[in-house]
């Protein structure tokens, strides 16, 4: 299981972090689009608001993404020890969503905001110990 | 900035938390009854469709991701994301107390970081104010 050389281990594991940044970023911006769901579902109903999510193009976009994560991640989980793939992929993704929601979404991420994805990382990392 | 979130909010991510770190538990249950899958016995996936267990852990995932997404249309990810953190604090507690883990002190640890994170976050805004971006998207997407 651990006889992969590290290059293709952390390779696998940066393609899977990376394709979850891209997925929550992608549906994050789509969410933002469409507007707060439920003063949508006042206004069309519920059925209109699903489809106004399903037809979205940044979301489905997202979740494709997402769906290629879930598949990485099961290769990744075939060459890496779950104990360092786990906690190595849950850090990379919350550090790259909050870079990635400061350029491409424009967030405003203050001090505040980095110190918790700081803490989440940290914590995630102990929580596997 | 909007500084304050509405109950039912609050609510969506107080879901978003629960149901997430209850659903990977109950599918991990199942998964333990339903034994090791490899790429000898992948029928075994099939079959675990028919676990109980299974089956509420998939319904909960799928409640998870349709909460997920409604936060996000009302809140920042970089607000969202360590705010629901503490689902990995419920599935450690979980570990702990219900399918009866060792939490070591690193692990306590791990618990008081996050909650840490998510009271700084949650002290803050939820959401950052693009008007000009928002009008656009707005057009764009309706």
């Amino acid at each position: 299981m651990t006889s992969s050389p590290p290059l293709h281990v952390w390779s696998a594991i940066l393609f899977v972090a990376t394709l979850a940044v891209m997925g929550e970023v992608m549906i994050a911006a789509g969410m933002r689009q469409l507007g707060d769901l439920d003063e949508l579902r006042s206004s069309r109903g519920l059925g209109g608001t699903i489809a106004a999510v399903l037809t979205n193009a940044r979301f489905v976009l997202g979740a494709l993404c997402m769906a290629l994560n879930f598949f990485s991640m099961l290769f990744a989980l075939s060459i890496a020890n779950l104990s360092l793939a786990g906690p190595a992929i849950a850090a990379l993704t919350y550090v790259g969503n909050a870079v990635a929601a400061k350029f491409f979404l424009r967030e405003h991420v203050d001090r505040r905001r980095w110190l918790a994805t700081l803490c989440v990382v940290l914590g995630v990392i102990l929580l596997s110990r | 900035m909007k500084h304050a979130l509405r109950p039912s909010q609050y609510a969506i991510l107080l879901g978003v938390m629960l149901s997430a770190s209850i659903g990977d538990s109950f599918l991990k249950r199942g998964m333990e009854q339903i034994g090791a899958v490899n790429l000898h016995h992948l029928g075994l996936l099939w079959h675990a469709l028919f676990n109980p267990y299974v089956d509420i852990g998939i319904v909960l995932l799928i409640g998870f991701f349709s909460l997920y997404t409604t936060a996000l249309s009302w809140a920042d990810l970089t607000f969202v994301m360590p705010a629901t953190a503490f689902g990995y604090v419920v599935i450690a507690l979980m570990g702990r107390f219900w399918m009866h883990e060792h939490l070591s002190l690193w692990r306590w640890m791990g618990i008081v970081l996050i909650v840490t994170a998510v009271g700084f976050v949650a002290g803050g805004p939820s959401r950052t104010e693009h008007p000009k971006l928002d009008q656009m998207d707005a057009g764009a997407g309706r």
